[in-house]
Protein backbone atom coordinates (compact mmCIF):
# COMPACT_ATOMS: atom_id res chain seq x y z
CA UNK A 1 0.00 0.00 0.00
CA UNK A 2 1.42 3.36 -1.05
CA UNK A 3 0.99 6.83 0.37
CA UNK A 4 0.71 9.95 -1.78
CA UNK A 5 1.39 13.45 -0.56
CA UNK A 6 0.05 16.48 -2.43
CA UNK A 7 2.37 19.48 -2.31
CA UNK A 8 1.71 23.01 -3.47
CA UNK A 9 4.38 25.59 -4.04
CA UNK A 10 3.44 29.02 -2.68
CA UNK A 11 5.26 32.28 -1.99
CA UNK A 12 7.09 32.06 1.34
CA UNK A 13 4.74 33.35 4.05
CA UNK A 14 7.15 36.19 4.84
CA UNK A 15 6.86 37.49 1.25
CA UNK A 16 5.26 40.82 0.61
CA UNK A 17 2.46 40.47 -1.94
CA UNK A 18 2.14 43.34 -4.39
CA UNK A 19 -0.43 43.76 -7.12
CA UNK A 20 0.39 45.21 -10.50
CA UNK A 21 -1.98 45.39 -13.46
CA UNK A 22 -4.77 43.65 -11.49
CA UNK A 23 -2.61 40.55 -10.90
CA UNK A 24 -0.38 39.54 -8.00
CA UNK A 25 3.12 40.37 -9.18
CA UNK A 26 4.90 37.00 -9.15
CA UNK A 27 8.17 38.48 -10.37
CA UNK A 28 8.42 40.39 -7.08
CA UNK A 29 8.34 37.14 -5.11
CA UNK A 30 11.87 36.01 -4.38
CA UNK A 31 11.25 32.93 -2.27
CA UNK A 32 8.89 30.05 -2.97
CA UNK A 33 8.26 27.21 -0.55
CA UNK A 34 6.08 24.19 0.12
CA UNK A 35 2.81 25.47 1.58
CA UNK A 36 3.17 25.23 5.39
CA UNK A 37 0.29 22.80 6.06
CA UNK A 38 1.55 20.58 3.23
CA UNK A 39 4.87 20.37 5.09
CA UNK A 40 3.07 18.74 8.00
CA UNK A 41 1.45 16.32 5.55
CA UNK A 42 4.87 15.52 4.08
CA UNK A 43 6.40 14.92 7.51
CA UNK A 44 3.57 12.55 8.40
CA UNK A 45 3.81 10.78 5.06
CA UNK A 46 7.50 10.12 5.67
CA UNK A 47 6.64 8.76 9.14
CA UNK A 48 3.96 6.47 7.64
CA UNK A 49 6.45 5.15 5.12
CA UNK A 50 8.92 4.45 7.91
CA UNK A 51 6.25 2.51 9.76
CA UNK A 52 5.86 0.14 6.85
CA UNK A 53 4.04 1.60 3.86
CA UNK A 54 5.44 0.48 0.54
CA UNK A 55 6.08 3.67 -1.28
CA UNK A 56 5.85 7.44 -0.81
CA UNK A 57 4.76 9.34 -3.91
CA UNK A 58 5.00 13.15 -3.94
CA UNK A 59 2.69 14.92 -6.37
CA UNK A 60 2.59 18.57 -7.34
CA UNK A 61 0.64 20.50 -9.95
CA UNK A 62 1.98 23.79 -11.22
CA UNK A 63 4.57 25.53 -13.39
CA UNK A 64 8.18 24.43 -13.83
CA UNK A 65 9.37 26.14 -10.63
CA UNK A 66 7.11 23.84 -8.56
CA UNK A 67 9.42 20.88 -9.18
CA UNK A 68 11.55 22.22 -6.31
CA UNK A 69 8.86 20.98 -3.88
CA UNK A 70 9.33 17.48 -5.22
CA UNK A 71 13.11 17.57 -4.84
CA UNK A 72 12.65 18.76 -1.28
CA UNK A 73 10.24 15.90 -0.65
CA UNK A 74 12.77 13.47 -2.09
CA UNK A 75 15.45 14.81 0.26
CA UNK A 76 13.41 13.64 3.26
CA UNK A 77 12.36 10.32 1.76
CA UNK A 78 9.85 10.51 -1.12
CA UNK A 79 10.40 7.58 -3.52
CA UNK A 80 8.57 8.80 -6.60
CA UNK A 81 8.05 12.33 -7.82
CA UNK A 82 5.19 13.32 -10.10
CA UNK A 83 4.89 16.81 -11.56
CA UNK A 84 1.76 17.73 -13.47
CA UNK A 85 2.92 20.68 -15.52
CA UNK A 86 0.44 23.50 -15.92
CA UNK A 87 0.93 27.17 -16.58
CA UNK A 88 -2.53 28.40 -15.68
CA UNK A 89 -2.44 31.26 -13.18
CA UNK A 90 -5.91 30.28 -12.00
CA UNK A 91 -7.70 26.96 -12.11
CA UNK A 92 -11.26 26.19 -11.08
CA UNK A 93 -11.74 23.54 -8.40
CA UNK A 94 -13.25 21.00 -10.84
CA UNK A 95 -10.25 21.07 -13.17
CA UNK A 96 -7.61 20.97 -10.44
CA UNK A 97 -9.32 18.19 -8.53
CA UNK A 98 -9.81 16.01 -11.59
CA UNK A 99 -6.12 16.44 -12.47
CA UNK A 100 -5.01 15.48 -8.96
CA UNK A 101 -7.44 12.55 -8.64
CA UNK A 102 -6.30 11.17 -11.92
CA UNK A 103 -2.63 11.47 -10.86
CA UNK A 104 -3.41 9.75 -7.55
CA UNK A 105 -5.18 6.93 -9.37
CA UNK A 106 -2.19 6.51 -11.65
CA UNK A 107 0.13 6.36 -8.62
CA UNK A 108 -1.94 3.51 -7.19
CA UNK A 109 -1.95 5.06 -3.70
CA UNK A 110 -5.01 4.72 -1.54
CA UNK A 111 -3.76 6.84 1.34
CA UNK A 112 -3.41 10.52 0.46
CA UNK A 113 -2.05 13.30 2.66
CA UNK A 114 -2.23 17.04 2.02
CA UNK A 115 -2.49 20.35 3.88
CA UNK A 116 -5.90 21.50 5.11
CA UNK A 117 -5.55 24.56 2.89
CA UNK A 118 -2.88 26.31 0.84
CA UNK A 119 -1.19 29.46 2.12
CA UNK A 120 -1.90 31.40 -1.08
CA UNK A 121 -5.55 30.69 -1.93
CA UNK A 122 -6.61 29.78 1.63
CA UNK A 123 -9.43 27.63 0.25
CA UNK A 124 -9.27 24.09 1.60
CA UNK A 125 -11.29 22.57 -1.26
CA UNK A 126 -8.69 20.18 -2.62
CA UNK A 127 -8.56 17.45 0.06
CA UNK A 128 -12.30 16.81 0.44
CA UNK A 129 -12.92 17.43 -3.28
CA UNK A 130 -10.35 14.87 -4.37
CA UNK A 131 -11.67 12.38 -1.79
CA UNK A 132 -15.16 12.87 -3.13
CA UNK A 133 -14.08 12.28 -6.75
CA UNK A 134 -12.08 9.17 -5.84
CA UNK A 135 -14.75 7.78 -3.51
CA UNK A 136 -12.29 7.85 -0.60
CA UNK A 137 -13.05 8.75 3.00
CA UNK A 138 -11.80 12.16 4.11
CA UNK A 139 -10.52 13.18 7.53
CA UNK A 140 -9.72 16.87 8.01
CA UNK A 141 -7.66 18.95 10.47
CA UNK A 142 -5.36 16.04 11.35
CA UNK A 143 -2.38 16.68 13.63
CA UNK A 144 -1.03 13.15 14.08
CA UNK A 145 -1.28 9.90 12.18
CA UNK A 146 -0.07 6.36 12.67
CA UNK A 147 -0.57 2.96 11.12
CA UNK A 148 -1.31 -0.25 12.94
CA UNK A 149 -2.01 -3.35 10.89
CA UNK A 150 -4.21 -2.30 7.98
CA UNK A 151 -5.82 0.49 9.93
CA UNK A 152 -4.82 4.10 10.21
CA UNK A 153 -5.47 6.09 13.35
CA UNK A 154 -5.29 9.84 13.46
CA UNK A 155 -5.81 12.70 15.86
CA UNK A 156 -8.07 15.36 14.45
CA UNK A 157 -9.64 18.54 15.64
CA UNK A 158 -13.34 17.69 15.19
CA UNK A 159 -16.39 19.86 15.84
CA UNK A 160 -16.54 18.82 19.45
CA UNK A 161 -12.83 18.84 20.23
CA UNK A 162 -9.70 16.80 19.73
CA UNK A 163 -10.52 13.20 18.80
CA UNK A 164 -8.68 10.01 18.07
CA UNK A 165 -10.26 8.36 15.04
CA UNK A 166 -9.69 5.21 13.01
CA UNK A 167 -10.20 4.59 9.32
CA UNK A 168 -10.00 1.40 7.30
CA UNK A 169 -9.71 1.69 3.53
CA UNK A 170 -8.78 4.45 1.12
CA UNK A 171 -8.68 7.89 2.70
CA UNK A 172 -7.54 11.48 2.22
CA UNK A 173 -6.16 13.14 5.36
CA UNK A 174 -5.80 16.92 5.43
CA UNK A 175 -3.25 18.30 7.89
CA UNK A 176 -3.24 21.09 10.39
CA UNK A 177 -0.20 22.37 12.24
CA UNK A 178 0.43 20.08 15.19
CA UNK A 179 3.10 19.23 17.71
CA UNK A 180 5.03 17.23 15.13
CA UNK A 181 8.59 18.42 14.58
CA UNK A 182 9.46 18.84 10.88
CA UNK A 183 12.63 17.01 9.93
CA UNK A 184 15.47 18.69 8.06
CA UNK A 185 17.07 16.78 5.22
CA UNK A 186 20.63 15.58 5.76
CA UNK A 187 23.41 16.07 3.22
CA UNK A 188 23.06 12.55 1.84
CA UNK A 189 19.33 13.11 1.41
CA UNK A 190 19.91 16.34 -0.47
CA UNK A 191 22.52 14.73 -2.78
CA UNK A 192 20.29 11.73 -3.53
CA UNK A 193 17.29 14.00 -4.17
CA UNK A 194 19.17 15.95 -6.84
CA UNK A 195 19.57 12.75 -8.84
CA UNK A 196 16.01 11.54 -8.37
CA UNK A 197 14.08 11.71 -11.65
CA UNK A 198 10.87 13.72 -11.78
CA UNK A 199 8.04 12.25 -13.82
CA UNK A 200 6.74 15.26 -15.69
CA UNK A 201 3.31 14.77 -17.21
CA UNK A 202 0.88 17.00 -19.02
CA UNK A 203 -2.83 17.13 -18.34
CA UNK A 204 -3.54 15.43 -21.70
CA UNK A 205 -1.55 12.36 -20.66
CA UNK A 206 -3.78 12.15 -17.62
CA UNK A 207 -6.78 12.12 -19.90
CA UNK A 208 -7.96 15.55 -18.77
CA UNK A 209 -9.43 17.83 -21.39
CA UNK A 210 -9.38 21.37 -20.09
CA UNK A 211 -12.62 22.89 -21.32
CA UNK A 212 -14.01 26.32 -20.65
CA UNK A 213 -13.38 27.24 -17.01
CA UNK A 214 -16.26 27.12 -14.54
CA UNK A 215 -14.65 29.85 -12.47
CA UNK A 216 -12.25 32.51 -13.67
CA UNK A 217 -10.14 35.19 -12.11
CA UNK A 218 -11.28 38.72 -12.91
CA UNK A 219 -8.77 40.67 -10.86
CA UNK A 220 -6.49 40.85 -7.88
CA UNK A 221 -6.28 43.98 -5.81
CA UNK A 222 -4.58 45.15 -2.64
CA UNK A 223 -6.60 45.55 0.53
CA UNK A 224 -7.63 49.17 1.09
CA UNK A 225 -4.93 51.20 2.83
CA UNK A 226 -5.80 52.44 6.27
CA UNK A 227 -5.33 56.08 7.17
CA UNK A 228 -2.53 56.53 9.72
CA UNK A 229 -3.65 55.90 13.27
CA UNK A 230 -3.29 57.91 16.45
CA UNK A 231 -0.33 57.19 18.70
CA UNK A 232 -0.01 57.77 22.43
CA UNK A 233 2.83 57.57 24.94
CA UNK A 234 2.57 55.56 28.12
CA UNK A 235 -0.12 53.58 29.92
CA UNK A 236 -1.50 56.83 31.33
CA UNK A 237 -3.13 57.42 27.94
CA UNK A 238 -5.29 54.30 28.20
CA UNK A 239 -8.24 56.13 29.68
CA UNK A 240 -8.25 58.51 26.70
CA UNK A 241 -7.94 55.66 24.19
CA UNK A 242 -10.73 53.66 25.80
CA UNK A 243 -12.89 56.79 25.55
CA UNK A 244 -12.08 57.00 21.84
CA UNK A 245 -12.93 53.33 21.33
CA UNK A 246 -16.37 54.15 22.69
CA UNK A 247 -16.98 57.60 21.19
CA UNK A 248 -15.04 57.61 17.90
CA UNK A 249 -14.96 53.96 16.96
CA UNK A 250 -18.17 52.83 18.63
CA UNK A 251 -16.81 49.34 19.12
CA UNK A 252 -17.38 48.98 22.85
CA UNK B 1 -32.34 30.89 -9.31
CA UNK B 2 -33.07 28.06 -6.86
CA UNK B 3 -30.77 28.38 -3.89
CA UNK B 4 -29.95 25.68 -1.34
CA UNK B 5 -28.38 26.64 1.96
CA UNK B 6 -26.73 24.05 4.18
CA UNK B 7 -27.17 25.36 7.69
CA UNK B 8 -24.46 25.58 10.30
CA UNK B 9 -25.17 24.39 13.81
CA UNK B 10 -23.76 25.54 17.10
CA UNK B 11 -24.24 22.41 19.23
CA UNK B 12 -28.03 21.84 19.00
CA UNK B 13 -28.98 25.31 17.88
CA UNK B 14 -28.54 27.32 14.73
CA UNK B 15 -25.31 29.25 14.21
CA UNK B 16 -25.89 32.96 13.40
CA UNK B 17 -24.04 32.52 10.08
CA UNK B 18 -27.11 30.67 8.76
CA UNK B 19 -29.21 33.87 8.77
CA UNK B 20 -26.26 35.61 7.07
CA UNK B 21 -26.34 32.96 4.31
CA UNK B 22 -30.04 33.68 3.83
CA UNK B 23 -29.18 37.39 3.70
CA UNK B 24 -26.56 36.73 1.02
CA UNK B 25 -28.95 34.48 -0.94
CA UNK B 26 -31.72 37.11 -0.86
CA UNK B 27 -29.46 39.50 -2.74
CA UNK B 28 -29.37 37.02 -5.64
CA UNK B 29 -33.09 36.24 -5.49
CA UNK B 30 -35.05 33.04 -6.00
CA UNK B 31 -36.63 30.42 -3.75
CA UNK B 32 -34.37 29.53 -0.81
CA UNK B 33 -34.43 26.14 0.83
CA UNK B 34 -32.39 25.35 3.92
CA UNK B 35 -31.04 21.87 4.64
CA UNK B 36 -30.32 21.20 8.31
CA UNK B 37 -27.82 18.30 8.63
CA UNK B 38 -28.78 16.13 11.59
CA UNK B 39 -31.89 18.27 12.03
CA UNK B 40 -30.03 20.74 14.27
CA UNK B 41 -31.67 24.17 14.35
CA UNK B 42 -34.43 23.35 11.84
CA UNK B 43 -37.15 25.09 13.85
CA UNK B 44 -35.06 28.26 14.08
CA UNK B 45 -34.17 28.05 10.37
CA UNK B 46 -37.87 27.97 9.43
CA UNK B 47 -38.35 31.31 11.18
CA UNK B 48 -35.78 33.19 9.10
CA UNK B 49 -37.51 35.59 6.72
CA UNK B 50 -37.07 34.64 3.07
CA UNK B 51 -36.72 30.89 3.59
CA UNK B 52 -39.28 28.98 1.53
CA UNK B 53 -38.68 25.52 2.94
CA UNK B 54 -36.57 23.64 5.46
CA UNK B 55 -35.42 20.07 5.01
CA UNK B 56 -34.32 18.41 8.22
CA UNK B 57 -32.02 15.57 7.16
CA UNK B 58 -31.71 13.14 10.03
CA UNK B 59 -29.97 9.81 10.58
CA UNK B 60 -27.38 7.93 12.64
CA UNK B 61 -24.59 9.18 10.38
CA UNK B 62 -24.88 12.62 12.00
CA UNK B 63 -23.90 11.26 15.45
CA UNK B 64 -20.21 11.73 14.68
CA UNK B 65 -18.42 13.63 11.94
CA UNK B 66 -17.53 11.96 8.67
CA UNK B 67 -17.50 14.62 5.93
CA UNK B 68 -18.16 12.14 3.12
CA UNK B 69 -21.03 10.46 4.98
CA UNK B 70 -22.59 13.83 5.79
CA UNK B 71 -22.27 15.16 2.26
CA UNK B 72 -23.53 11.87 0.83
CA UNK B 73 -26.60 12.11 3.06
CA UNK B 74 -27.30 15.73 2.16
CA UNK B 75 -26.57 15.68 -1.56
CA UNK B 76 -29.80 14.02 -2.80
CA UNK B 77 -31.85 16.87 -1.30
CA UNK B 78 -30.01 19.66 -3.07
CA UNK B 79 -32.19 21.11 -5.80
CA UNK B 80 -30.61 24.52 -6.11
CA UNK B 81 -28.16 25.76 -8.73
CA UNK B 82 -26.45 27.76 -6.04
CA UNK B 83 -25.36 25.92 -2.89
CA UNK B 84 -24.26 27.98 0.11
CA UNK B 85 -22.44 26.84 3.25
CA UNK B 86 -20.51 28.65 5.94
CA UNK B 87 -16.73 28.82 5.55
CA UNK B 88 -16.12 27.00 8.83
CA UNK B 89 -13.94 23.90 8.54
CA UNK B 90 -17.08 21.79 8.31
CA UNK B 91 -18.73 24.11 5.80
CA UNK B 92 -15.70 24.04 3.53
CA UNK B 93 -15.42 20.26 3.65
CA UNK B 94 -19.10 19.71 2.96
CA UNK B 95 -19.24 22.25 0.13
CA UNK B 96 -16.09 20.83 -1.49
CA UNK B 97 -17.35 17.26 -1.30
CA UNK B 98 -20.79 18.11 -2.66
CA UNK B 99 -19.40 20.35 -5.40
CA UNK B 100 -17.02 17.60 -6.54
CA UNK B 101 -19.84 15.04 -6.58
CA UNK B 102 -22.09 17.29 -8.61
CA UNK B 103 -19.38 18.68 -10.88
CA UNK B 104 -19.95 22.22 -9.57
CA UNK B 105 -17.07 24.63 -9.07
CA UNK B 106 -16.61 25.72 -5.45
CA UNK B 107 -15.28 29.04 -4.18
CA UNK B 108 -14.54 29.31 -0.47
CA UNK B 109 -14.77 32.01 2.14
CA UNK B 110 -16.36 34.73 0.03
CA UNK B 111 -16.86 38.20 1.51
CA UNK B 112 -19.12 39.62 -1.20
CA UNK B 113 -21.56 38.14 -3.68
CA UNK B 114 -22.96 39.85 -6.75
CA UNK B 115 -25.29 38.82 -9.51
CA UNK B 116 -23.55 37.27 -12.37
CA UNK B 117 -22.10 35.47 -10.29
CA UNK B 118 -19.08 37.38 -9.14
CA UNK B 119 -17.53 37.05 -5.69
CA UNK B 120 -14.62 38.54 -3.77
CA UNK B 121 -12.45 36.77 -1.22
CA UNK B 122 -9.18 37.43 0.49
CA UNK B 123 -6.07 35.51 -0.51
CA UNK B 124 -2.65 35.18 1.14
CA UNK B 125 -4.62 35.52 4.40
CA UNK B 126 -5.56 39.08 3.59
CA UNK B 127 -2.43 40.36 1.85
CA UNK B 128 -4.52 40.63 -1.33
CA UNK B 129 -8.11 40.26 -2.51
CA UNK B 130 -9.35 38.44 -5.59
CA UNK B 131 -12.48 38.83 -7.62
CA UNK B 132 -13.70 35.61 -9.22
CA UNK B 133 -16.45 35.02 -11.74
CA UNK B 134 -18.23 31.71 -11.21
CA UNK B 135 -20.56 29.93 -13.61
CA UNK B 136 -23.86 28.52 -12.34
CA UNK B 137 -24.46 25.88 -10.96
CA UNK B 138 -21.87 26.32 -8.22
CA UNK B 139 -21.15 26.05 -4.52
CA UNK B 140 -19.92 28.94 -2.36
CA UNK B 141 -18.96 29.17 1.27
CA UNK B 142 -19.43 32.50 2.99
CA UNK B 143 -17.29 34.11 5.67
CA UNK B 144 -19.04 34.68 8.99
CA UNK B 145 -19.99 38.31 9.70
CA UNK B 146 -19.35 39.42 6.11
CA UNK B 147 -23.05 39.50 5.11
CA UNK B 148 -26.09 41.17 6.67
CA UNK B 149 -28.29 38.53 8.28
CA UNK B 150 -31.88 38.07 7.14
CA UNK B 151 -34.44 39.06 9.74
CA UNK B 152 -36.50 36.72 11.86
CA UNK B 153 -40.11 36.46 10.73
CA UNK B 154 -40.60 33.55 8.36
CA UNK B 155 -42.86 30.56 8.61
CA UNK B 156 -41.38 27.99 6.28
CA UNK B 157 -42.64 24.40 6.29
CA UNK B 158 -40.23 21.82 7.71
CA UNK B 159 -40.01 18.41 6.10
CA UNK B 160 -38.07 15.71 7.87
CA UNK B 161 -36.28 12.96 6.00
CA UNK B 162 -34.50 9.97 7.48
CA UNK B 163 -31.39 8.80 5.74
CA UNK B 164 -28.89 6.06 6.28
CA UNK B 165 -25.31 6.39 5.18
CA UNK B 166 -22.26 4.27 5.80
CA UNK B 167 -19.83 5.93 8.23
CA UNK B 168 -16.13 5.17 7.64
CA UNK B 169 -14.55 7.34 10.33
CA UNK B 170 -14.73 5.65 13.73
CA UNK B 171 -14.24 7.92 16.74
CA UNK B 172 -12.16 5.94 19.25
CA UNK B 173 -11.54 8.47 21.94
CA UNK B 174 -12.32 12.09 22.77
CA UNK B 175 -8.96 13.58 23.75
CA UNK B 176 -9.97 17.10 24.67
CA UNK B 177 -13.20 19.00 24.53
CA UNK B 178 -13.46 21.98 22.26
CA UNK B 179 -12.30 25.07 24.13
CA UNK B 180 -14.88 26.68 26.38
CA UNK B 181 -13.47 29.98 25.26
CA UNK B 182 -14.68 31.96 22.31
CA UNK B 183 -12.92 31.23 19.05
CA UNK B 184 -10.83 34.10 17.67
CA UNK B 185 -12.44 33.67 14.25
CA UNK B 186 -15.90 34.38 15.61
CA UNK B 187 -15.49 36.90 18.42
CA UNK B 188 -16.41 40.61 18.18
CA UNK B 189 -13.38 41.53 20.26
CA UNK B 190 -10.04 39.70 20.10
CA UNK B 191 -7.11 40.28 22.45
CA UNK B 192 -3.86 38.75 21.23
CA UNK B 193 -0.55 38.40 22.95
CA UNK B 194 2.89 38.04 21.43
CA UNK B 195 6.34 37.14 22.61
CA UNK B 196 6.44 40.51 24.33
CA UNK B 197 4.27 38.92 27.03
CA UNK B 198 7.54 37.48 28.37
CA UNK B 199 6.30 34.02 29.28
CA UNK B 200 3.15 31.97 28.63
CA UNK B 201 1.85 32.21 32.19
CA UNK B 202 1.41 35.95 31.64
CA UNK B 203 -1.37 35.14 29.16
CA UNK B 204 -3.55 34.66 32.27
CA UNK B 205 -3.77 38.47 32.39
CA UNK B 206 -5.14 38.47 28.84
CA UNK B 207 -7.70 35.76 29.73
CA UNK B 208 -8.85 37.77 32.75
CA UNK B 209 -9.31 40.87 30.65
CA UNK B 210 -11.04 38.85 27.92
CA UNK B 211 -13.47 37.32 30.39
CA UNK B 212 -14.27 40.76 31.72
CA UNK B 213 -15.25 42.14 28.31
CA UNK B 214 -16.40 39.00 26.46
CA UNK B 215 -13.44 38.75 24.12
CA UNK B 216 -11.50 35.86 22.60
CA UNK B 217 -7.78 35.46 23.20
CA UNK B 218 -5.40 35.01 20.28
CA UNK B 219 -1.65 34.85 19.86
CA UNK B 220 1.07 35.61 17.36
CA UNK B 221 2.92 32.85 15.57
CA UNK B 222 6.06 33.70 17.54
CA UNK B 223 4.19 33.07 20.79
CA UNK B 224 2.67 29.79 19.53
CA UNK B 225 6.01 28.54 18.21
CA UNK B 226 7.95 29.54 21.33
CA UNK B 227 5.59 28.29 24.04
CA UNK B 228 3.87 24.94 23.85
CA UNK B 229 1.27 26.14 26.38
CA UNK B 230 -0.14 28.41 23.67
CA UNK B 231 -2.04 26.16 21.21
CA UNK B 232 -2.06 26.66 17.45
CA UNK B 233 -5.85 27.14 17.57
CA UNK B 234 -5.10 30.59 19.04
CA UNK B 235 -2.74 31.63 16.27
CA UNK B 236 -3.77 34.65 14.24
CA UNK B 237 -1.99 35.12 10.92
CA UNK B 238 -1.11 33.45 7.68
CA UNK B 239 -0.58 29.94 9.04
CA UNK B 240 -3.28 30.43 11.65
CA UNK B 241 -6.65 32.12 11.55
CA UNK B 242 -7.72 35.21 9.66
CA UNK B 243 -9.85 37.37 11.91
CA UNK B 244 -12.12 40.36 11.29
CA UNK B 245 -13.47 41.42 14.69
CA UNK B 246 -14.83 44.88 15.47
CA UNK B 247 -11.91 45.46 17.81
CA UNK B 248 -8.51 43.75 17.75
CA UNK B 249 -6.19 44.45 20.66
CA UNK B 250 -2.55 43.43 20.06
CA UNK B 251 -0.39 43.28 23.16
CA UNK B 252 3.35 42.75 22.95
CA UNK B 253 3.11 41.82 19.26
CA UNK B 254 5.69 43.45 17.03
CA UNK B 255 3.69 42.81 13.85
CA UNK B 256 5.40 40.35 11.52
CA UNK B 257 3.97 40.45 8.00
CA UNK B 258 2.24 37.05 8.51
CA UNK B 259 0.47 38.37 11.58
CA UNK B 260 -0.60 41.63 9.94
CA UNK B 261 -2.10 39.62 7.07
CA UNK B 262 -4.40 37.76 9.44
CA UNK B 263 -5.73 40.74 11.40
CA UNK B 264 -5.43 43.88 9.30
CA UNK B 265 -9.06 43.69 8.14
CA UNK B 266 -10.29 44.09 11.71
CA UNK B 267 -12.58 47.11 11.96
CA UNK B 268 -10.47 48.81 14.65
CA UNK B 269 -7.02 47.89 15.88
CA UNK B 270 -5.50 48.91 19.21
CA UNK B 271 -1.80 48.08 19.54
CA UNK B 272 0.16 48.15 22.77
CA UNK B 273 3.91 47.71 22.50
CA UNK B 274 6.85 49.11 24.37
CA UNK B 275 8.85 49.52 21.16
CA UNK B 276 7.70 52.73 19.43
CA UNK B 277 9.12 51.41 16.12
CA UNK B 278 7.12 48.14 16.13
CA UNK B 279 5.51 47.54 12.69
CA UNK B 280 2.16 46.78 14.38
CA UNK B 281 1.72 50.55 14.87
CA UNK B 282 1.60 50.89 11.08
CA UNK B 283 -1.82 49.17 10.91
CA UNK B 284 -3.17 50.33 14.29
CA UNK B 285 -5.96 52.89 14.57
CA UNK B 286 -4.83 53.53 18.12
CA UNK B 287 -1.28 52.84 19.28
CA UNK B 288 -0.01 53.04 22.83
CA UNK B 289 3.71 52.88 23.53
CA UNK B 290 3.78 51.12 26.90
CA UNK B 291 4.53 47.79 28.56
CA UNK B 292 1.81 45.18 28.98
CA UNK B 293 2.43 45.16 32.74
CA UNK B 294 1.31 48.78 33.00
CA UNK B 295 -1.35 48.64 30.29
CA UNK B 296 -3.45 45.59 31.06
CA UNK B 297 -4.57 46.66 34.56
CA UNK B 298 -5.47 50.11 33.19
CA UNK B 299 -7.31 48.61 30.21
CA UNK B 300 -9.23 46.30 32.50
CA UNK B 301 -10.24 49.13 34.78
CA UNK B 302 -11.41 51.50 32.06
CA UNK B 303 -12.95 48.94 29.69
CA UNK B 304 -14.96 47.24 32.39
CA UNK B 305 -16.12 50.62 33.74
CA UNK B 306 -17.44 51.59 30.29
CA UNK B 307 -18.88 48.22 29.39
CA UNK B 308 -20.79 47.85 32.65
CA UNK B 309 -22.48 51.25 32.09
Amino acid sequence: MGVAVLLKQVPDTTAKISVSGSRVDESAITKWAISPYDEYALESAVALKESGMDELVAITCGPQRASKCLTEAASVGADRLIHILTDADFMDSCTLQSILSSAIQRSGCDIVLCGKQAADTNSGSTGPGVASLLGYTCVGSVTEISMDGGKISATRLGNTGLEKIEVAGPCVFTFDKGEVELRRPNVRGIMMAKKKPIESIGTKELGIEIGSPKASLKSHFSPPEKPPGQKFEGAGSIEIVVGKLRDEANVI
Amino acid sequence: MDITIISEANNDSLHPVTAQMVGAASSIGGPISVICPGGFGSVEAAKIAGVSKVISVEGDCFDSYDSMAWSGAIEPFIEGDLVLTSSSTLGREISSAIAAKKGFPVVQDITSLNDGISVTRSIFSGKAIEEVEVSVPCALSIRANAFQPAEVGGEAAISTVNVSQQVSVAVKEALAKAGERLDVAEADIVISGGRGMGNPSNFSHLYELADEIGAAVGASRAAVDTWEEIPHSMQVGQTGKTVTPNLYIAVGISGAIQHLAGMRSSKYILAINKDPEAPIFGVADYGIVATWEESIPALKEHLSAIMSD
